[in-house]
């Protein structure tokens, strides 16, 4: 298992009750998994605390050593940045930097030659579909654009990892600022991702883009996890009931089960 | 396309600009020295005797003895205040940050006054403590404190502002934490000697007439010291600019990153605190520029705002000192005529968001 997380509580001070109370879940590799769950359920807080900026009672394994490890030396910090990624909801970098200098970012100041950098830039911000944007000044950008340029920082960044080792990426809600086309791209190049030794797993709201792109989903709701299973047998309108308090209806359109 | 100056165009000009000032602040004073006269003389003064040189034995005085170490001080004071307020923005992630702003400076003074105010009983405490070896270090009592105050104010306005996450609180605590030196410094001028009074008088202005060979070497080396360790942290400071969240998930060390920063950042603002007090404004002035030109990642930020601090504190003394020659005015004075406006502009400009 990349990633497994064992009677996990979360709380934050001076709440009345904990966000989340004794989670257990367990990540691997080639799995797109989706965090579902009505807002303020804890999926946000959940990511944070994977990546230990936040406190929690439990156990978080990650990449084979207990979580805490990764941060005791500056050796271990550079080798779990360069298997471990998260893509945060919002961006707030207002220095002048261009596009292209944001996802060389991404790089640092590694072993690469320049030559190798530009020609994973140019990659990742091709695949991100932000190759255009290169010369523009990150701040000047759309919501979406940036977090696109975003996701092309973190893909860079586990470009670094070696090609036998496993890696994780985490994704905080990668569809909420994108349109339509670039949502379906974003998520199907989280699938190509996820085949290339990655456990992926992307906080989402849209659960029919969960649904076509995920292969696990995992609902959250009131402190617990409310199902964990394909999504074929989640997308059911009397559980999206008990998560979401919404009755929906499920309609098949061209192969595709989808909830209105 | 973003505009940027390539090194090969802006390196070469700065260095020419920096030994044109140079020549120009050995050169330009009360005193007029022709351009042969200023080469003769620090020849003379180097090397008394040498050479068969036709050049007054006052010259070589006043070019070795005074302007040389008011050149070199202009130098490093102006490139230390450069380079942390650089530095400094980068931790805040905001360009607003600057040691005077911010009351990074005011910090020092305060530690620097407590020396000048409290000196002699300072010296009996800690000479009798450190027998003969307190002779030795007496001249180090100075920067120490002024470093201490300026790190205790750093650390209190990065607290107090919400850690670099809001730009008013930054803002308000430098304030809250300036009014506050400002008191103490009030309270001192009540207990303070006439000389210390002066000498106290003389930092909250700003000025570099205080320049010795003894203050050249120690600002010097702080200097070279502190912005080299700095300099080796400028790509985690480039991901620091990204976010807190983002740089850790990068492989920096944050927490301590900042307290590396706040450490020798503190150091260096005191030591050139101690010996030419409050110059404002130039930390702010200088990397915006840097960052006009150049684009904002710090690994030639930082070298640039420390040679452009060095250039333009440079030139503003000459100015300073000879406008009104033989009298002369606190450079912190005139570089607060040019800076106070530019960070009015700089407030202005928040409202764009890009820095």
């Amino acid at each position: 298992m990349l990633l497994e997380i064992s009677d996990l509580s979360i709380r934050y001070p001076r709440a009345e009750s904990p966000l989340l109370e004794h989670i257990s879940l367990s990540f691997q590799c080639g799995e797109v998994t989706a965090l579902l769950g009505p807002n303020g359920c804890g999926k946000t807080s959940l990511l944070r605390a994977i990546s230990g900026e936040l406190d929690y009672a439990g156990h978080i394994q990650l990449l084979g050593r207990p979580q805490t490890d990764w941060y005791r030396s500056q050796k271990a910090r550079r080798a779990l940045a360069r298997r471990y990624g998260l893509l945060a909801q919002h961006s707030n970098l207002n220095f002048a930097f261009t596009c292209r200098e944001v996802v060389q970012l991404g790089l640092g100041p590694g072993s690469l030659s320049r030559a190798e950098q530009e020609t994973r830039i140019q990659h990742y911000m091709q695949c991100a579909d932000v190759w255009h944007l290169r010369d523009r000044l990150f701040p000047s950008l759309s919501g979406g654009e940036k977090q696109r340029v975003q996701l092309a920082r973190v893909l860079s960044q586990l470009s670094l990892a070696d090609p036998n080792d496993e890696k994780i990426l985490l994704l905080d809600e990668p569809t909420s600022a994108l349109d339509l086309k670039h949502q379906h791209e974003v998520l199907t190049l989280a699938r190509e991702v996820a085949d290339e030794k990655t456990a992926v797993i992307a906080v989402l709201h849209d659960l029919n883009l969960a649904a076509r792109y995920a292969d696990r989903m995992v609902m959250l709701a009131r402190g617990r996890i409310q199902a964990d299973g394909t999504p074929a047998n989640l997308l059911q309108p009397a559980l999206i009931e008990q998560v979401y308090g919404y009755r929906g209806q499920l309609v098949d359109v061209a192969g595709y089960s989808a909830l209105l | 396309m973003e505009f940027r100056l390539s090194d090969k165009s802006l390196l070469p000009v700065l260095i020419a600009l920096l030994l044109l000032g140079s020549g120009l602040s050995l050169a330009v004073g009360a005193m007029h020295i022709t351009w042969q006269d200023v080469v003769a003389g620090l020849l003379h003064w180097s090397w008394p005797g040498a050479l068969e040189l036709d050049v007054p034995d006052q010259y070589a005085l006043v070019l070795g003895e005074i302007r040389l170490p008011r050149l070199l001080l202009g130098l490093i004071v102006g490139g230390t205040l450069g380079m942390c307020g650089a530095v400094l923005q980068g931790m805040f992630r905001n360009p607003l940050a600057e040691p005077g702003i911010i009351g990074v400076s005011s910090g020092a003074a305060v530690g620097a006054g407590t020396v000048l105010v409290f000196g002699s009983v300072l010296a009996g405490t800690l000479g009798a403590w450190m027998g003969t070896l307190f002779e030795q270090v007496q001249w180090f009592l100075l920067p120490a404190f002024a470093s201490a105050g300026a790190i205790l104010a750093t650390w209190l306005v990065y607290v107090l502002g919400d850690r670099g996450r809001s730009v008013v609180m930054m803002l308000l605590a430098g304030i809250a934490v300036s009014a506050l030196a400002g008191a103490v410094l009030g309270m001192f001028a009540y207990v303070a000697t006439d000389t210390a009074l002066r000498d106290m008088t003389m930092w909250q202005l700003g000025s570099l007439a205080g320049a010795t060979w003894t203050s050249v070497l120690v600002t010097g080396c702080i200097f070279i010291a502190s912005s080299a360790l700095l300099w080796l942290r400028a790509g985690d400071l480039n991901a620091l600019l990204l976010g807190e969240s983002e740089a850790r998930h990068l492989g920096v060390d944050v927490l301590g990153l900042k307290r590396q920063i706040i450490v020798l950042n503190g150091i260096a603002v005191g030591a050139v605190v101690s010996v030419s007090g409050i110059i404002g404004f130039v930390g702010l002035v200088v990397p915006h520029i840097v960052r006009l030109l150049r684009g904002p990642d710090h690994r030639f930020l930082i070298p640039y705002s420390a040679l452009l601090g060095g250039l333009l504190l440079t030139v503003a003394d000459t100015i300073a000192r000879s406008v009104f020659a033989p009298a002369e005015l606190p450079v912190g004075i005139l570089t607060a005529i040019i800076g106070a406006p530019f960070f009015l502009f700089l407030l202005w400009q928040q409202r764009r968001q890009i820095f």
